[in-house]
Formats: C-alpha cells, structure tokens, sequence
C-alpha cells in the first residue's frame, strides 16, 4: 500500500491551471478528458461481434 | 364476486395496464436491435454496474462505522472501493448523457426516460455530496464548510445544513439512496417500456 502510495504523492498541495475566468485542478482536468477521449473512443472502436449481428439481421 | 365486480378491482386494472406496457419478453428481452452493437451504448449498464458496487460496499460501511474504515486495512481498501466505484458511476454516467444528448435520446415519446435520467443525476450529485461531508476528516470538515456558504446563499442552508453531521449522514446513508435506487428502477423500466433509442438514420426504418 505504502508502494503504491508514493507512485503520486497526495499529501501535498493541490495543482491548477488558471486561464483568465477558467480555473480547474489538474485532477479534475485529467477525469474530464478521460471522458471526452471514452467518448470518442466508444463512437468511432468497433464493437466485438456487430459484423456477425448484421449478417443475421 | 361477479366478473364485473373483478374487472372493477385496482389490483386487476393495474395488472392489466402493467402487463400491456410491460410483457415479460419487454421486461427480459432476448435480442436487442443491430444499432445496439456500439460501444455507446455499453455506458448505461456500467453506471448500473457501478451503482451496486457503490450500494455493495456502503452497506458495509454502515455495518462497520467510522472506526473501521479509517483505522484498518480492510476498512480502508473497502472505503477506497466505496470511493472509486462512485468515480466510475459518474464517469460512466457522463458518458451515458453525453451519448444520450448527442443521440437526441428523448425522441419517440422518451421524454419520461430522458427526464428520470436527469432527476437520477441530480440525485446522484447531492448523494455524492453527502458523501463528501460524512467521510469524518478534515476533508469532510474543509467540503461541509465551503458547501454552507453556496447553500447558504440560495436559501438551502435552513432545510439542508451541511455542517449537520447526523443530517447529512442519514441523507447520505438513507433517503438518497433509497431515491436514487428507485429513480434508477423507474429510467430502466422507462427503457425496457420504450425500447433503447435507435440511431437518427435508424429511425425512419424503426418507426
């Protein structure tokens, strides 16, 4: 646990990024493009099987 | 008792409406349509997924108490599962809307789906809240006191006082989740009751 602990040391001061109005934790920015590159990522990675399914269609 | 009599009662009109909009091969379905095959659509089942995992570990939370999950090493991994299967549920569900927003989701008479969703999420970000304000550390304490000046400024404070450790734990532990369970129940009949929605360029051919 304390092996895994010391990989990102979370005891520490949080980090930002400030750009004029728009202020955001590097945590929350790293979460929320996680999820913009899942989203593209689940439209355009083909689905295991679909062609099979639309043979039987 | 006549046939009328029998015909007249809730209990027979109820069933008779429930087995109308909801048979039992809508309810358990075998197949799903071919514009299923996307990995769009995986993210509704993976909140689903998350969601009991949240429920799961929770349960055993309440069960243990504060002691347990701050102080020893079972209590800390199922915290942190408690913490990270929330992380997924979101996650998961922001994917799902975003999925479901840009697919137009509440076309074909979907609105009540749609709308559940939307109550569920809001839901779910006060239960994460709660969450945030019950963990009993200074992370807890630090949340609780920035949230009460926010609710505070829209009136919330009188009903909803997030410095109230007993208020905030028992919307966390009981009421919230007991919402979000049925909210959730109620979106996914919506979607057995109505069918996923297809694709635009489907839609023509589904209708």
């Amino acid at each position: 646990m304390s092996l895994l602990g010391s990989i990102i040391n979370l005891d520490g001061y949080g980090h930002y990024l400030h750009w004029h109005f728009i202020l955001v934790s590097v945590g929350n920015l790293v979460v929320v493009s996680l999820m913009v590159v899942t989203f593209v990522a689940a439209l355009l990675l083909p689905f295991p099987g679909k062609s099979r399914r639309k043979e039987n269609r | 008792m006549s046939i009328t009599e029998i015909e007249r009662q809730w209990t027979t009109r109820l069933r008779k409406r429930v087995e109308g909009k909801l048979p039992p091969e809508k309810l358990l379905p075998d197949t799903q349509p071919a514009y299923v095959s996307s990995w769009i659509y995986v993210f509704g089942v993976a909140t689903l997924a998350a969601l009991i995992v949240v429920i799961g570990t929770g349960v055993i939370l309440a069960i243990r108490g504060p002691l347990w999950w701050h102080q020893s090493f079972i209590g800390h991994f199922v915290n942190s599962l408690h913490l990270w299967s929330v992380e997924i549920f979101f996650f998961s569900m922001i994917v799902h809307l975003w999925g479901k927003f840009f697919m137009g989701a509440w076309r074909g008479g979907r609105t009540f789906t749609w709308m559940t969703g939307v109550v569920t999420f809001i839901a779910s970000i006060v239960t994460g809240l709660t969450g945030y304000v019950s963990q009993t550390n200074f992370d807890s304490q630090w949340i609780s006191t920035q949230a009460k000046d926010g609710i505070n400024a829209t009136g919330g404070g009188a009903f909803f006082n997030v410095l109230n450790f007993g208020q905030m734990l028992m919307w966390h532990i009981v009421i919230l989740p007991i919402a979000a369970v049925l909210l959730t129940a109620l979106h996914v009949l919506m979607v057995r009751v109505k069918g996923v929605v297809p694709p635009y360029e489907d839609e023509a051919k589904v209708a």
